[in-house]
């Protein structure tokens, strides 16, 4: 009897620790879910990514197309109205402000994207083979890494767009250019502490070659730090586009971003045109909001740190 | 010590000239010519004003020279663009201003930063921690392109009680905006650091230590949790350094304070190239040098990094 | 002998998402001048809780209740300043990890020192010169020199020795040492033990000794008590509890440690898993993993009795206890 219990009793002992075997990824995505802003802010940004699909088709004027009937008397007539078919009022030309914002939030977006995806790629490459051969070859790399970050990169940004001209490809380059260096210590790191892991070690010992290793086994094991630092990224690339918009360097006209619009809207809103800041603006601080919050909710999902 | 400072060095020289050759480069790489707009020139008054240039070299001797001019004369040649001055005169011109305003931004940035930093982590949870955690969200999506125009908006058009721009010989109220929108995220930035940084040190053994010793709080936080807290603060100063040097690119052209920024740009639209390739290789210096700072101050505070 | 400390129903709890954990559960016990008392149990028994509840170090979400007499204040019922004049000077502390206890951005002398200067009133240059001292004191070769080192420049046997410093400075009524061994290699083991016992003996210092390890309790304490699940379930004298354990889970505990001299066949470790805090059992906390347990212990939850001169069990069972024979 007494046995009996004793048994009982370790069976019952066990059972109140349990240890579930959940994925790494199944157990992020259940923190992501939980985590209340991240998943809000999620839902925001695909809003904006739909309206910038839909949003076209419900304009009733084009980008470039000047509405006479404004223009000289923006202020007056120029103002926000679903009369006019100007949801967002014209700007200082006459030119469709919805129109504009919509392209603007898609060229933003693009920006953005692109860049985090060339950051993503030459990073993540660049990162785990210095992390991954370490020694001498690692320190060459991670110099020059160091050498490229210590320069002003603005200035020779903007060095390129004066000499090359501005267009999309130029500002994509440039963007890339810079966005693939923080990914790539990141990624380094990262592989420094992997390599030396035991499954690593024994693909090692089973005759792999070090590419079949690095793309095998190291880089999907970085997916999580990528895809956080990809997401928290994509804003940065906003803000740079936005920058060299701002500074007239950007995309030329009729085309526009963000950034430009921004800085068309805050040059004429002395004059009270005030909706031609707000509206971009709006559009503007919301993307880098929400992109921010859900790259802080995937940090904290797939954080190691916090497991 | 000494060691220590010359192989940061033997980094940031060849890093300083390989910045020097690629923008030269990069301005040999133009198309046409500086002087290109001048209609009609006879040949030989172009061939009098190459020669005057020195652009009848070759060019790799051009850029020896040039190198040889910026290191050992500090002397930027003469300006493309302004026949009767150099780029000298125009980075002497513009400097100060920037220096003026940028060492506020700087010093404001890294003191309010670091004090708010602290509070909101010894007051954890607190209005004060949250009030610091607002900023810090808000801030990171209101850079400095925004923050000027919306600080315009409020304390120029609304209350009237600042000036829009202008310099004015650095009067108070022309310098007190200036700052403001530079200084503002990069403020936010370095306490969301000072704050995640100070919450891990407080919760560290060795501050358990000490809270055990039975020394006041004050000491604790002062004496035993600063100094290693602010190790990752000291490491974001160099890229604070950066965005405040790009960022006054924004401020002179939005408030008009007619510092380097200004020059940049206004050389950038005339293709200047002269004084574009002379400022950016001295902002390239200087970022290299605050680098170069940064890392021995972060040595000096890391008592494991041999000195 | 003069108690230096009293404990009475001293409580520790700790707030959870949306629950609440009892980590000490009215805990009672006297320290008496000098002795060395040996706080054993599993992690998790609450232990090392109650002790840093005494030095007011528990995590935010953690809160207090009873009564801590150190003469005739009541530790537990001071403010954060008013407590500040009483640790570090009239209780101290060391931690398990030594690596991790010291400051890494300060010097030796500077973390010694500051004791001297802020319970003793010394000038700076009085208490480097006591700080000094000390470090000798407690074996450390060079010590003007190594007053001068940072901590990542010594070894984990030398900073244990620096944090025993640190804790003796102000020749403490208390000293806690929280598994102050654990962390380090086994030939330093025995040499600090050794240092404890002959300080504390010097300085007439009590020895608070919490601990896992009865190997370590059998060379240096006098009396021990040993916590199961945040209660106290056997106190008495290290001899008594040793020869003659009256609870299960101390006779547990004795066969679960090796002993190199008795060379048994096996170890006979206790079965299953400490319980959490957060779902103890009802009546008895121990009864799932008891081999003696029976209908009442599974009821009722037994309270400290006297089981015999100078010492108590928290047990129902009376009948005679062979281990690993049972059944």
């Amino acid at each position: 009897m007494l046995a009996d219990t004793r048994i009982d009793g370790v069976a019952k002992a066990e059972a109140i620790t349990p240890t579930k075997g959940r994925s790494l990824w199944r157990d992020a995505g259940y923190r992501f879910v939980r985590n209340r802003a991240a998943l809000v802010s999620l839902f925001v940004l695909l809003g904006v990514v739909v309206f910038t699909i839909v949003g076209p088709f419900f304009a009733r004027w084009s980008i470039e197309k000047i509405d006479w009937s404004v223009v000289g008397n923006v202020l007056s007539k120029g103002y926000p109205s679903v009369e006019t078919g100007h949801f967002f009022g014209t700007d200082e030309v006459g030119r469709d402000l919805y129109s504009r914002v919509i392209q603007g939030t898609q060229v933003s977006l693009m920006v953005g994207i692109i860049g985090a995806g060339i950051a993503v790629i030459v990073g993540t490459i660049y990162g785990a083979v210095a992390g991954y051969f370490g020694g001498r070859i690692d320190s060459l790399m991670m110099r020059f890494v160091d050498i490229l970050y210590s320069i002003p990169y603005m200035f020779i940004l903007i060095l390129l767009l004066i000499i090359f001209g501005r267009s999309f490809v130029m500002l994509f380059v440039g963007v890339g250019l810079i966005s693939w260096l923080g990914m790539a210590r990141v990624v380094r790191g990262q592989t420094l502490t992997l390599k030396n892991r035991e499954f690593v070690e024994a693909a090692i010992a089973t005759g792999a070659k070090p590419l079949t290793v690095i793309f095998r086994h190291i880089v999907p094991n970085l997916l999580g730090i990528v895809v956080v630092y990809a997401t928290l990224l994509v804003p940065e690339m906003i803000l740079l586009e936005s920058f060299i918009s701002f500074l007239g360097l950007g995309v030329q006209e009729p085309n526009t971003s963000l950034g430009a619009l921004i800085s068309e809207g805050s040059r004429t809103m002395q004059y009270g045109t005030i909706w031609q800041l707000i509206f971009p603006l709006v559009f503007f601080v919301t993307i880098l909001f929400t992109f921010f919050f859900v790259g802080d909710g995937l940090r904290d999902a797939l954080d190691p740190k916090d497991r | 010590m000494i060691q220590f400072i010359l192989r940061r060095l033997a980094v940031a020289i060849p890093t300083l000239l390989v910045l020097i050759v690629v923008s030269f480069m990069l301005m040999k790489m133009a198309p046409g010519n500086p002087f290109a707009g001048e209609k009609n020139v006879p040949q030989a008054v172009l061939d009098n004003i190459f020669a005057r240039y020195g652009l009848d070299k070759p060019e790799w001797q051009q850029l020896l020279e040039y190198v040889y001019n910026v290191v050992f004369r500090f002397d930027f040649g003469p300006s493309f663009q302004y026949r009767d001055r150099t780029v000298n005169d125009i980075i002497a011109q513009g400097f100060p201003v920037t220096f003026t305003y940028g060492a506020w931004a700087f010093v404001l940035a890294a003191l309010i930063g670091v004090s708010l930093g602290i509070v909101a982590a010894v007051r954890q949870n607190s209005w004060a921690d949250y009030f610091a955690v607002g900023v810090t969200i808000g801030a990171q999506v209101v850079p400095n392109f925004v923050m000027a125009p919306l600080l315009v908006l409020v304390f120029t058009l609304w209350l009237r009680w600042l000036p829009g721009g202008g310099w004015n010989g650095g009067h108070w109220s022309n310098v007190i905006l200036p700052v403001i929108a530079l200084s503002t995220s990069y403020m936010a930035n370095i306490a969301r650091i000072t704050r995640s940084s100070m919450l891990e040190v407080l919760s560290s053994n060795y501050i358990r230590t000490a809270r055990a010793k039975g020394l006041p709080s004050r000491q604790v936080i002062f004496e035993h949790a600063l100094r290693p807290a602010l190790l990752p603060v000291v490491s974001y100063l160099g890229p604070v350094f950066v965005g405040m040097v790009t960022g006054s690119v924004v401020i002179d052209l939005y408030f008009s304070t007619g510092g380097i920024g200004q020059a940049f740009v206004n050389s950038a639209l005339n293709r200047d190239y002269s004084t574009i390739l002379g400022i950016t290789v001295l902002l390239g210096a200087l970022t290299i040098a605050a680098n170069l700072i940064v890392d021995i101050l972060y040595a000096w505070i890391d008592p494991k990094i041999q000195l | 002998m003069a108690q230096v400390l009293t404990v009475k129903d001293l409580s520790v709890r700790f707030a959870l998402h949306e629950s609440e954990v009892t980590a000490v559960d009215g805990l009672n016990f006297a320290l008496e001048a000098g002795e060395t008392l040996a706080v054993v149990g599993e992690s998790g028994s609450g232990k090392s809780q109650a002790f840093m509840a005494l030095m007011g170090l528990l995590a935010k979400n953690g809160s207090v209740s009873g009564q801590a007499l150190l003469g005739d204040v009541d530790l537990l019922n001071l403010s954060k300043t008013a407590l500040n004049e009483y640790r570090g000077r009239d209780v101290a502390m060391i931690f398990q990890d030594p690596m991790t206890s010291l400051n890494p951005a300060l010097r030796i002398k500077q973390q010694l020192a500051e004791v001297l200067v802020r319970h003793k009133g010394q000038d700076a240059k009085e208490a480097e010169r006591n700080s000094i001292a000390m470090l000798e004191r407690v074996g450390i070769p060079e010590p003007a020199k190594r007053a001068n080192a940072y901590p990542h420049q010594m070894s984990g046997g030398m900073r244990q020795r620096v944090m025993i410093a640190m804790a003796l400075l102000c020749q403490p009524k208390i000293l806690i040492a929280d598994e102050p061994t654990t962390a380090l290699d086994v030939t330093v083991q025995a040499q600090m033990l050794d240092l404890f016992k002959s300080l504390t003996d010097d300085f007439g210092t009590a020895l608070v000794l919490i601990t896992h390890d009865l190997g370590v309790v059998a060379g240096v304490a006098d009396r021990m008590m040993v916590m199961y699940g945040g209660r106290s379930v056997e106190k008495g004298t290290v001899d008594d509890l040793f020869y003659d354990p009256r609870h299960p889970y101390t006779l547990g505990l004795l066969h679960s440690t090796p002993h190199i001299a008795k060379r048994a066949a096996r170890l006979d470790p206790i079965q299953g898993l400490p319980p959490s805090l957060e779902h103890l059992p009802k009546g008895c906390s121990f009864n799932p993993r008891c081999a003696f347990a029976f209908d009442r212990c599974i009821a009722e939850r037994p309270p400290l009795t006297e089981a015999g001169p100078g010492r108590q069990k928290a047990c129902f069972y009376e009948g005679p206890m062979a281990y690993g024979k049972v059944a």
